[in-house]
């Protein structure tokens, strides 16, 4: 039920969870380095992302002074280019988002919003850290030996990736997917547990159904990867194979310089491309339905209104869960699979696109009628809508076969897939930070610096991906480290990508403003008390901020309500905490 | 923050997406193959998400500015509305069967290469192609890279007397008549390559190990642009190539001066034979009367 009557709580028992028996650290190095408390694991997690992201940004410039000014930088050569794009893309989508997402988020809010002292496994937790961390170390390495990182682009496609003629293909390829085996061993400790913990550690009357939707996200996202993370893993050993003992996965008869290889024969290119994007194609969801969730709790939270058709909302990510694992094949209607397929997947791609449109309804249909304050959070939930929308609708574009195939591979998919898993997600992860912050440290962002960031990341990332598309459109390639001479191209489309690489510089320098205001805050922030936005879920109703080792202090809180008490008819207050009894609420004078 | 301010931002961002969209200088080339249902659907779909997208962005603008933050107010507490819920996803079906259904139409004929299509294959390689047409009876022989050697430079069958005909264009510059229905056969010597002609709208993938297709028919003479459209290493970016649609009799003419298969062969052995006329023939039959004159 989403709204629950209070009556029908009155036999909860008081709670008498006696203090369980967690490791309480006794050292500096215990509680602080190799900690178990999920929210330190947290933010070493968060740190790590975001410091190995902003080499991903600064990559990110370099692309697009070449893109932008392709004769200008003498010291960027092809090589450097192809390495750029794909250190830029991996790091993104798995070092940075999917780790934040789970690692950073889901660590500190899930034993918080569901109720329990910490993971279920904290040890486990802690190992599942320092793996991701030596998965990161191996990744950098990369840059350290002969022939530098891969630049077979993020999709690691073979045969080119293990071949001359692709940079990185000594030693780089090897460490890339070393790198990628490791980050999939320590995901699958901290996800285990994440998906343990929502299931086992709920506190007594947290319902399934009364969740907020930040964990109903976080929570089947990481049953997402725990199925998807092994099709990408056999991948990486197979090509890891491939490259160093010379077996034949996925290398057919290769001819280069006019000569058969000899140790190459019989595999199949496409065989890799089917792991790849079994795993890839549920990892758009990975990164997308905790973005779904937080944001759905940001946009109630500072509507003051409840979540609009929360049942609605629930189902919706499930089925989406479920359907992510049934069309990865759309990213192939041009590959040279059996074209037959095609039918199958863009049918399947295009249902998906049903839930996916009830959630975004829901999401406005909560700002309707609601009494909407336009905090920073506010304001980055409506630019991830915008935004999410605008990527989510050329989606439809590229998931239908037949529209895909002059679209493939140009740069409409480079727009497509950054308004909608690059640009949308990182709005909701800024506005997060910007939302949960005061829980983390006790002391609110700066409103003013935060407004600036804002603005010019939003419109900025618009002005930056919108064009795009419509280069893509006239048939500009992606992946290309220059465009030279053709027929089609205009030259007006030159001064765009000048345009756009200016635009890339002054978003990238927000960030930079952005982790300024992290750290000035951190130090002379306005003190946020405990609840500073008036919300209703749990890890607002702490005794302390930030809360301490065990969260909840002596005794773990009782669950009465759903998570969108907001606005109830008859109370005082226009919100009321998922821990307060029926008989507590305060009533409205009349 | 002002909550007026907020609302005129995002309307000016719907209304300057749309404008974009209309007076953007950068728009698909005019086509020059039969593929104009595929710019067809691409307008369905831009009518029936510009509607969902405006429509969402300006109704946020509406909320921000209707039910901005009052003390003395409350928002409305109404957890669900089924009948609306239902409505919403009845509509979204109807606006996704109306992108998919066309989808799939246009799909089924893109996959369906019509009877009397003539073969052409496109040979790539790191980072150049070439081309092989099938000689007078009207079929490629068949190849496999492991043949592949300094003579034999396309790795066809030596075996295969259907093969001894064939026209091999060792040369970036690709020759098809106007208006005959053509099936490309790619292959690939090294890596993944993709053949695009962004005039043609049709692409595909060439996977080493496999021969891979699509079908187009050209409609409109000119010299287009050939571009590798799948990373294929650090030369990817200069892999590019160029077709000449002409009319059936400046293409034969262009297609007679090259050399066959037996002859480049011949000429390494040092002997030479009688040299046929090459004929571009349709693919299915050997016999003369499909020949393309249309």
């Amino acid at each position: 039920m989403a709204y629950v009557a209070p009556a029908e709580f009155d036999h909860v028992p008081a709670a008498e969870v006696p203090e369980v028996d967690l490791y309480h650290a006794k050292s500096w190095v215990t509680k602080y380095v190799f900690s178990q408390d999920a929210k330190v694991i947290a933010i070493q997690y968060s740190i790590t992302a975001i410091s190995i992201g902003l080499v991903a940004l600064v990559l990110s410039w370099l692309m697009r002074l070449q893109l932008g000014f392709p004769d200008s930088f003498s010291f960027i050569e092809p090589d450097d280019y192809y390495q750029f794009i794909t250190m830029h893309g991996m790091i993104m989508v798995i070092y940075l988002l999917t780790a934040l997402f789970l690692g950073g988020f889901g660590n500190y809010l899930i034993p918080l919003m569901c109720g329990a002292r910490d993971m279920v496994f904290p040890y486990v937790n802690m190992i599942s850290y320092w793996v991701y961390l030596l998965a990161v170390l191996v990744l950098l390495a990369s840059w350290f030996v002969p022939g530098g990182p891969t630049g077979a682009g993020w999709t690691l496609y073979p045969p080119q990736a293990v071949l001359e003629g692709t940079p990185g293909a000594d030693g780089g390829i090897i460490l890339m997917l070393v790198s990628l085996a490791l980050f999939i061993i320590g995901f699958t400790m901290g996800g285990l547990n994440y998906v343990v913990t929502v299931l086992q550690a709920r506190t007594r009357g947290m319902t399934l159904m009364r969740l907020p939707l930040t964990v109903w996200g976080i929570f089947v996202a990481t049953i997402l990867a725990l199925l998807a993370f092994p099709a990408l893993f056999v991948g990486a050993v197979m090509m890891t194979l491939d490259r160093v003992l010379e077996t034949s996965f996925f290398m057919p008869v290769i001819v280069q310089l006019g000569e058969v290889r000899e140790n190459y024969a019989g595999g199949s290119p496409l065989l890799f491309q089917h792991l790849f994007w079994f795993f890839g194609h549920p990892e758009v969801y990975i990164v997308a339905l905790p973005g779904f969730g937080i944001v759905s709790d940001l946009i109630s939270v500072h509507a003051r209104r409840n979540i609009f058709g929360y049942r609605m909302m629930v189902w919706a990510i499930v089925a989406i869960g479920g359907l992510s694992f049934v069309v990865w094949a759309h990213h192939m209607y041009v590959s040279g699979m059996n074209p037959w397929f095609g039918f199958f997947f863009a049918t399947t791609t295009l249902i998906i696109a049903v839930p996916t449109a009830l959630k975004v309804y829901n999401w406005v249909l909560t700002l309707w009628k609601g009494n909407i304050r336009l905090t920073l959070p506010m304001l980055f939930a409506i630019a991830f809508i915008i935004t999410f929308v605008n990527g989510g609708i050329t989606g439809l574009f590229l998931g239908n076969a037949v529209v895909d195939v002059p679209l493939s591979d140009t740069m409409f998919v480079v727009a497509h897939f950054h308004m909608v898993m690059g640009v949308a997600p990182i709005l909701v992860i800024l506005g997060a930070i910007y939302h949960w912050y005061p829980k983390i440290t006790g002391r609110m962002l700066d409103v003013k610096l935060g407004h600036f960031h804002f603005w010019v990341t939003f419109i900025g990332a618009y002005a930056i991906f919108l064009p795009i598309h419509y280069l893509g459109f006239l048939g500009v390639p992606r992946r290309y480290f220059a465009m030279g001479e053709t027929t089609f191209i205009p030259e007006s489309a030159h001064t765009l990508n000048e345009f756009i690489s200016v635009i890339a510089l002054i978003v990238g320098f927000a960030q930079i403003v952005f982790l300024y205001n992290i750290v000035r805050s951190y130090f002379n922030g306005e003190p946020a008390g405990s609840n500073p936005w008036g919300a209703t879920t749990l890890e607002w109703q702490t005794a302390e901020t930030p809360p301490g080792h065990g969260n909840f202090g002596k005794e773990l809180p009782v669950v009465y309500r759903w998570a969108y008490d907001y606005g109830v008819p008859g109370a005082a207050e226009d919100f009321i905490p998922q821990n307060v009894p029926p008989d507590k609420v305060v009533k409205a004078k009349s | 923050m002002s909550y007026m301010l907020v609302a005129v931002v995002l309307i000016l961002v719907a209304v300057g997406t749309v404008l974009f969209h209309f007076i953007s200088p950068w728009w698909w080339t005019p086509i020059a193959s039969n593929w104009g249902y595929i710019d067809d659907t691409i307008i369905i779909t831009f009518w029936v998400t510009g509607v969902v997208f405006v429509a969402v962005v300006l109704f946020m603008a509406y909320c921000v500015w209707r039910y901005r933050y009052r003390e003395d107010r409350r928002a409305d507490y109404e957890p669900e509305n089924k009948k609306m819920e239902v409505w919403l996803t009845v509509l979204t079906a109807v606006g996704v069967t109306a992108m998919l259904t066309p989808g799939l139409f246009v799909w089924n004929q893109f996959v369906t290469v019509p009877a009397g299509a003539a073969e052409v294959e496109v040979v790539a390689q790191q980072w150049t192609w070439a081309f092989r047409f099938p000689g007078k009876d009207g079929k490629l022989g068949t190849s496999n890279n492991a043949k592949i050697n300094g003579d034999n430079p396309f790795g066809v069958n030596p075996d295969d007397p259907k093969g001894k005909d064939d026209i091999l264009i060792d040369d970036t510059e690709l020759h098809l008549p106007l208006g005959s229905p053509v099936k490309m056969l790619l292959r690939s010597k090294d890596v993944l390559h993709d053949f695009y002609v962004p005039e043609f709208r049709a692409k595909m993938d060439m996977v080493p190990g496999a021969v891979t297709f699509f079908w187009f028919t050209p409609t409109r003479t000119g010299t287009f642009d050939i571009l590798c459209f799948e990373l294929c290493g650090v030369g990817h970016y200069q892999m590019r190539g160029k077709v000449v649609v002409e009319e059936q009799a400046d293409f034969q003419k262009w297609l007679n001066k090259q050399k066959t298969f037996a002859q480049t062969m011949a000429k390494t052995a040092a002997s030479a034979g009688d040299s046929p006329k090459p004929v571009f023939k349709a693919a299915d039959t050997g016999s003369t009367e499909k020949e393309i004159t249309r």
